[in-house]
């Protein structure tokens, strides 16, 4: 000890200093490992464009495939359908799909480029399960209202034929759709659309 | 030769406090002298906590933490490898009775005001444990790659998306791709066998240290350190060893038989203790028709899906969890112990554990309209019992408290007690095979009687 005796809040200014200094940098260190844990490079890549063929579809029938791991719908729509489609409107939470997730060529009623195909990603947009496909009318368990559609077993959301959630289920929005473009009347490339593949 | 190994000792001890560990927590810790059943669930915890490190790491030597090798190097496990599926089913069933086992643990705290001052850092501790375990299991039950597991998985980490702002990058960020994939299965992996047995590790470890510092509650919630002897034992406390070790050992006597039977007679548990679903390999396409998280999830998954509201519903499944790490400070009860509380709670408590079954058996099934109402309930009691707790233990009339412990009857005059309940219920005719009517009314009146009683 010296003469002056102890400094004390120069002690505490110093203690305080270093304290946050240290804690500046222990929380610099924790950036490579939470980075870590974010999708790699090569997740980022795997997004690759998925091209489905249209010409063997018939009416009313469902494809799935994979893009980026997630189940990809693609239906052909009857003219039936279509025309049911445009009565559900007041049973609907968000008909025109203004809060939902879609390619600008989609934003449309019936959520398509064209009216009879009908692509959407097959995870439904409460928890992520993949909703089972019932074009039915009216079934012994979904009752009278069910008018065909996705369903999801999970927690009970009922989607339209063209991906619209109805009203006072879980799920908030409509079926995501991926961005597609048609390259030939019959084949579909899903992971592009027009406007990219304009720009490229 | 004696010379020798004292000599030994002595070098030991001099640098290890070994005997002072051993007296302190052992041979001179003393515990109340009237624990009785509920008491086997602590060290049956720690016990099955030993089954899982140990099965686990003999699981890791054969499984694959990959999403092409997983669910085909489970299926090797229990099929080629020598003892493998005793090992795996002693891992999955050890799973569920870990839970069994602390769920029972939390419920003696919960009826003897274990929590309460001066052990809420005990209770603390003891939550944190429980989010592990959670965590732990979950994670777990990713590993073997089956349909449930899969799509179990793309559930719960979707609940992170409903975080308003963060929630896509958070789930992004949890799983570490785009959709449970490969590197999900490997991070969960990571995490299931080093990350969160560590913690679960040091937790364990901080819950005894803080036990030990303010000793064990006991069936009347009384103080045994108020009343001590000429040498400042408590009067009412036994050493923990070789008391309670002993009886512990007893403890886990019957638990491995409990156990023994799952394992080689209903592993699966009928779908309860592994899903049916689970048998095949995940399939990212499709899900199973139904899914239901595994049982001891299932009442916080039934109040998840009680609320209509997506980001309301994790709000509140969160919210039923973090509850319980209030409950020390909810709880204005002046006593410990549920022998004297007043009806009030007892009433309460009643309610809550109907709404905690209840919500677990609504869990495991499909949510109709019906079942969904019900679960709303079932929710709003739930939580009812820990938001209006400080307002009821405020007005209950609580027993007045003895000074003493009561002593616990003894196995040996229950049986009487137990006979002379079945003479009176017992068939009039030696052929019949039936109950005797009358018997049997009296003995259910004097029952409602007494629970009446009790619950006034």
């Amino acid at each position: 000890m010296n003469a002056q005796g102890v400094d004390n809040s120069k002690r505490q200014f110093l203690t305080a200093a270093l304290t946050v200094v240290g804690a500046v940098g222990a929380g610099y260190l924790t950036v490579p490992f939470l980075s870590q844990m974010r999708p790699s490079a090569k997740a980022m890549a795997a997004g690759a464009p998925v091209e489905v063929d249209l010409s063997k579809m018939e009416p009313g029938q469902l494809i799935r495939v994979a893009w980026r791991g997630k189940p990809v719908w693609v239906l052909q729509r009857t003219p039936e359908v279509l025309a049911t489609l445009n009565t559900l409107e007041p049973k609907l939470a968000d008909p025109q799909s203004a809060a939902s997730i879609q390619p600008a060529s989609s934003a449309n009623p019936l959520r398509s480029i064209k009216p009879e195909i009908f692509v959407a990603i097959g995870l439904c947009t409460h928890l992520g399960c993949s909703p089972t496909f019932r074009p039915e009318i009216a079934p012994h368990d979904l009752g009278e209202d069910w008018k065909g559609g996705f369903f999801c077993p999970c927690h009970g959301s009922w989607f339209d034929l063209a991906g619209r959630v109805f009203r006072g289920v879980p799920a908030p929005t409509n079926l995501e759709i991926p961005p597609y473009r048609y390259v030939t009347d019959n084949l579909m490339i899903i992971g592009e659309d027009n406007d990219e593949a304009s720009k490229a | 030769m004696k010379q020798s190994i004292n000599k030994v000792s002595e070098w030991f001890l001099e640098r290890f406090p070994l005997s002072d560990l051993w007296h302190d927590h052992m041979a001179h810790y003393y515990a109340p002298k009237n624990f009785n059943i509920w008491y086997f669930f602590g060290s049956l915890a720690l016990f099955v906590l030993v089954n899982q490190f140990v099965t686990g790491i003999f699981l890791t030597m054969n499984y694959k933490p990959d999403a092409e090798l997983a669910f085909d190097s489970v299926e090797y496990i229990m099929r080629d490898v020598d003892w493998g599926w005793l090992v795996r089913y002693m891992h999955s069933t050890g799973a569920s009775a870990f839970f069994i086992v602390v769920y029972l643990h939390m419920f003696r705290g919960l009826i003897y005001g274990s929590f309460k001052q001066p052990r809420e850092l005990i209770w603390i501790f003891g939550m944190l444990i429980f989010v592990c375990l959670m965590a732990e299991a979950f994670m777990g039950y990713l590993l073997p790659w089956g349909q449930m597991s899969y799509w179990g998985a793309q559930v719960i980490i979707s609940l992170f998306s409903a975080i308003p702002v963060v929630g896509d990058e958070l789930s992004l960020w949890v799983r570490g791709d785009y959709v449970v994939s490969d590197a999900t299965l490997n991070r969960f992996f990571a995490f299931h066998v080093i990350a969160v047995p560590l913690a679960l590790l040091i937790l364990v470890f901080l819950h005894i240290v803080a036990l030990h510092e303010v000793g064990s509650n006991n069936p009347d919630g009384i103080d045994i350190h108020e009343n001590v002897n000429w040498q400042g034992k408590p009067l009412d406390g036994i050493p923990f060893h070789p008391y309670y070790t002993v009886k512990d050992i007893v403890g886990v006597g019957v638990f491995m038989f409990f156990f023994a039977v799952v394992i080689f007679y209903m592993p699966e548990m009928g779908g309860y203790f592994l899903e049916h679903a689970n048998f095949i390999p995940a399939d990212p396409l499709k899900t199973p028709e139904h899914i239901a998280p595994v049982w001891y999830f299932t009442p916080f998954y039934a109040i998840l899906r009680a609320v209509p509201d997506k980001f309301a519903g994790v709000i509140a499944m969160g919210g039923a969890i973090a509850v319980l790490f209030a409950l020390p400070w909810l709880d204005r009860g002046k006593v410990r112990s549920i022998r004297y509380r007043g009806g009030l709670f007892k009433k309460a408590l009643l309610l809550f554990v109907i709404s905690f079954i209840g919500l677990g058996y609504l869990g495991t099934q499909p949510a109709t309209p019906m079942a969904t109402t019900v679960a709303r309930v079932l929710t709003a009691i739930y939580f009812g019992f820990f938001l209006l707790m400080p307002l009821y233990t405020r007005w209950e009339k609580t027993k007045p408290v003895p000074d003493r412990t009561t002593p616990e009857s003894s196995l040996e005059e229950r049986i009487p007690l137990l006979l002379a309940l079945y003479d009176e219920i017992a068939p009039v005719e030696q052929t019949s095979r039936k109950f005797n009517p009358a018997g049997l009314k009296a003995v259910l009146i004097r029952f409602a009687k007494h629970l009446k009683e009790s619950l006034d």
